[in-house]
């Protein structure tokens, strides 16, 4: 699944990230790297979310939202 | 002894201090902490990226510190990046400060180790200390520097303590390369590298990785002995960062098969989860009170709302209370203003010197003035929505809205800000971090129906429209409003590059505005507003004021013989397919160059028409008008060209500053003019079909 379709309040980890090689390393210098655990904190119907990573609260459009790929869910 | 020696010879010298550090890290409160409002504020050389610089003097040293950009890290993707890394590796940079939040160590920690891995001396201030504290977090401060190899300060730029202690050990710095370092890497195999790098450096890669730095690390001595760091330029090889690969290429294809950036990110963040592990006592369970707040003001229904709410207290604070302030300050010049008249009547200077003195200069700063109380007001409340973390709230919030006519959210409140007046709205786009997100919402603004327009949809409502004045003064407001979409919406889809533009944002923790920072960022903009928007506001007013006055002959009375009526003469047949050819017209929405609200006081002036707002003078307005050939859907032409065309000189200057560049503003102007023109042609032409 994708963070798109992640639940308020689900702690996932991050599988795969496929977006353009710019947001890519963005978001690696923000500390989402593949293996890395998140929490999604607060979603938008539009796909927007907000979760927090390594202790950082960062917020992502749909676009970007949608190349992040999540493991399962371990239910908080 | 060499010691001594050393510190004696730089009594003198300036030690040259760069600030970096994360976005929201605190490191404008610290770097304000030193220097006070004592700023020198400029641009990097050739870019719109800002450069702030300071000094201070601290136990017989001389400090220069230099504010590099807030960034997250040091690749070539960004001219922030680029800049800030160029300068670190430059002669102009003695020691680097990182500013770290402490209370956010993991993240923080991954521009550190890029820092150290540049060569330079580099001090970390752990800053945020004080929230550390109050969470009961503890942070182990002798083994940090140990697992770094470079001096850890800790510090609260908020409480000011640690200032002293951390320039003092900038001081002791100076020159100095890696201190004693001590760690273990518990996880990995024995290494079966070639050369033991742990006591050298406190970032080891992996065997394999290692061995490719060594050889691109000697082929790089080899071609450019000249530069400072090997090792940095090869593992810049590694992640084929362009800058470096342009600037020294060298033969790489053979050692490196593949890109390497992700796995060295990666190598990055396990040694700094080892270093957490080690170093950070009492995680604090969750960071309570941002995530409550949050889900409030993020909430998927109410988020929206709530920010409505906030901006409406915004709006009514710059304007109403503003106003009121102006109003004041209107009211002292009218009198300062009658005074010099007499003053100068007294003493017999003559009509035209009056005149200048008057109308001209004191008419000009006057103009400057009015806006200050709105501007001062109106950057206090986003100073203070900055500092406590909200506004990046607000780009997610309206993220969805904006992003449909490809503006980020934040352009949202420039838009609004432009129903009360534009020069504070545009001003506002600031908060725009995207330069080119901000030409783009500077371009839209002035077609939100400000409030100096509003005299003219009324007088020309209630002169053609008697029975539903209000409404067509409205629909004013709508069709501002629809143009500026309409445009946003092509501009998005015409210019490729910035539509594709996807929400990435970070929401940092929520603290409560610190007073200094805001004085300190509202006193610039103020001081920015005056020296640069305020000339130019001054030369436009004189500009006008000459044209309306003076004549071929000489000064005049009836501004029927002035340069401005001899220029309307020459726009006005331009003006006819939109149904204004006229040249008191002309002139008028000249003279609404200066100000809008002038537009209806030149038309009495140019029609002669006394009381031009009471009843009588209306109906004798409309009969003149009427004379003329000058009838309902006429008004509405001209109403929609004044809602339409260019603003007045303050927001023109406004405009050429907030985008430093003369380019823009040309743009801006023939832009709006040609949207005016093509509208109001249309809604005439369109409109004569039907009544003929």
């Amino acid at each position: 699944m994708t963070l798109a379709e992640g639940n308020v309040g689900h702690t996932y980890e991050v599988q795969q990230i496929h977006l353009e090689a710019n947001t890519e390393r963005r978001l690696e210098a923000l500390g989402l790297t593949e293996g890395t655990t998140i929490e999604v904190l607060g979603k938008k119907k539009s796909g927007t979310c907000i979760f927090n990573v390594r202790g950082t609260r960062l917020a992502v459009g749909r676009d970007i939202a949608c190349g992040i790929t999540l493991k399962g869910g371990d239910a908080q | 002894m060499t010691e001594e020696k050393k510190n004696a010879g730089t009594d003198q010298k300036t030690i040259n201090v760069g600030f970096i550090g994360n976005p929201n890290c605190g490191k404008t409160t610290l770097f304000n902490a030193y220097t006070g409002a004592r700023l020198k504020v400029a641009n990097w050389p050739g870019v719109t990226v800002e450069k702030k610089e300071g000094a201070m003097r601290f136990h017989n040293h001389n400090y220069k510190l230099v504010d590099l950009p807030g960034i997250y890290s040091l690749t070539c993707y960004s001219m922030e990046e680029i800049l800030s890394r160029q300068y670190i590796l430059s002669d102009d940079v003695d020691v680097i400060v990182d500013v770290a939040d402490a209370s956010n160590l993991e993240r923080n920690l991954y521009l550190t180790l890029q820092l150290i891995e540049l060569g330079k001396p580099v001090v970390l201030a752990l800053n945020m200390m004080d929230i550390v504290n109050e969470r009961g977090m503890e942070i182990d401060t002798h083994r940090l520097p140990e697992m770094l190899g470079i001096p850890v300060v800790p510090v609260s730029a908020r409480k000011k303590t640690g200032l002293e202690i951390l320039m003092h050990a900038v001081a002791h710095h100076v020159g100095k390369g890696v201190d004693d370092m001590e760690h273990h890497h518990y996880h990995s195999a024995p290494s079966t590298h070639k050369h033991d790098h742990h006591r050298e450096f406190a970032m080891v890669y992996s065997d394999n990785i290692e061995d490719k730095i060594d050889v691109i690390k000697e082929r790089l001595k080899a071609a450019y002995p000249q530069i400072g760091n090997h090792r940095w330029h090869a593992i810049k090889y590694l992640e084929q960062d362009k800058e470096i690969m342009e600037q020294y290429p060298i033969e790489y294809k053979d050692v490196i098969d593949h890109n390497y950036e992700k796995e060295i990110i990666n190598q990055k963040y396990d040694f700094i989860e080892e270093i957490i592990d080690e170093v950070l006592v009492n995680k604090a369970s969750k960071a309570a009170a941002t995530d409550k707040i949050d889900r409030a003001l993020t909430h998927p229904v109410w988020g929206i709302p709530i920010f409505l709410g906030i901006m409406a207290i915004v709006f009514l604070l710059t304007f109403t209370l503003g106003d009121v302030i102006s109003g004041g300050f209107e009211k002292l010049l009218e009198l300062f203003s009658g005074g010099v008249s007499y003053g100068l009547e007294a003493i017999g200077a003559s009509p035209v010197l009056q005149s200048l003195i008057v109308d001209g200069i004191i008419a000009g700063v006057g103009g400057i003035l009015t806006f200050l109380p709105n501007i001062f007001i109106l950057f206090l409340a986003l100073a203070f929505l900055e500092d406590s973390g909200y506004m990046s709230r607000v780009a997610y919030v309206m993220d969805g809205l904006m992003g449909k006519m490809g503006l980020s959210g934040r352009a949202f409140i420039p838009m609004l800000l432009g129903f009360g007046c534009t020069v504070p709205a545009i001003m506002s786009a600031r908060t725009l971090e995207d330069m080119h997100d901000r030409k783009r919402t500077i371009l839209v603004t002035p077609f939100m129906s400000c409030s100096a327009r509003l005299p003219i949809y009324v007088l020309f409502s209630k002169m053609f429209f008697p029975g539903c004045a209000t409404l067509v003064a409205m629909s004013m407001y709508v069709i501002g409003l629809v143009v500026a979409v309409v445009i946003s919406l092509i501009i998005g889809k015409v210019d490729r590059k910035s539509s594709k533009h996807c929400l990435l944002i970070e929401l940092p923790e929520y603290k409560s505005p610190n007073a200094h920072t805001i004085a300190i960022y509202v006193w610039e903009k103020v001081k920015d507003y005056l020296t640069k928007a305020g000339t130019t506001i001054f030369i436009a007013s004189i500009i006008l004021w000459a044209i309306l006055n003076f004549g071929p002959h000489g000064m005049v009375s009836d501004m029927s013989e002035s340069f401005a009526a001899a220029i309307g003469h020459v726009i006005a047949p331009a003006l006819a397919p939109a149904g204004l050819g006229y040249w008191q017209i002309a002139v008028a929405l000249i003279s609404g160059i200066a100000a809008k609200e002038v537009v209806v006081s030149s038309c009495s002036v140019l029609f002669g028409i006394a009381g031009i707002n009471s009843a009588a003078g209306m109906s004798a307005m409309a009969q003149v008008l009427g004379g003329m050939g000058f009838g309902a859907l006429n008004a509405f032409s001209m109403m929609v060209f004044c809602l339409l065309y260019i603003p007045c000189a303050a927001t023109l200057a406004t405009i050429k500053k907030e985008t430093n560049s003369w380019k823009w503003f040309g743009l801006a102007v023939i832009f709006q003019l040609a949207v005016a023109w093509i509208v109001s042609t249309a809604i005439f032409q369109i409109g004569s079909l039907f009544i003929a």
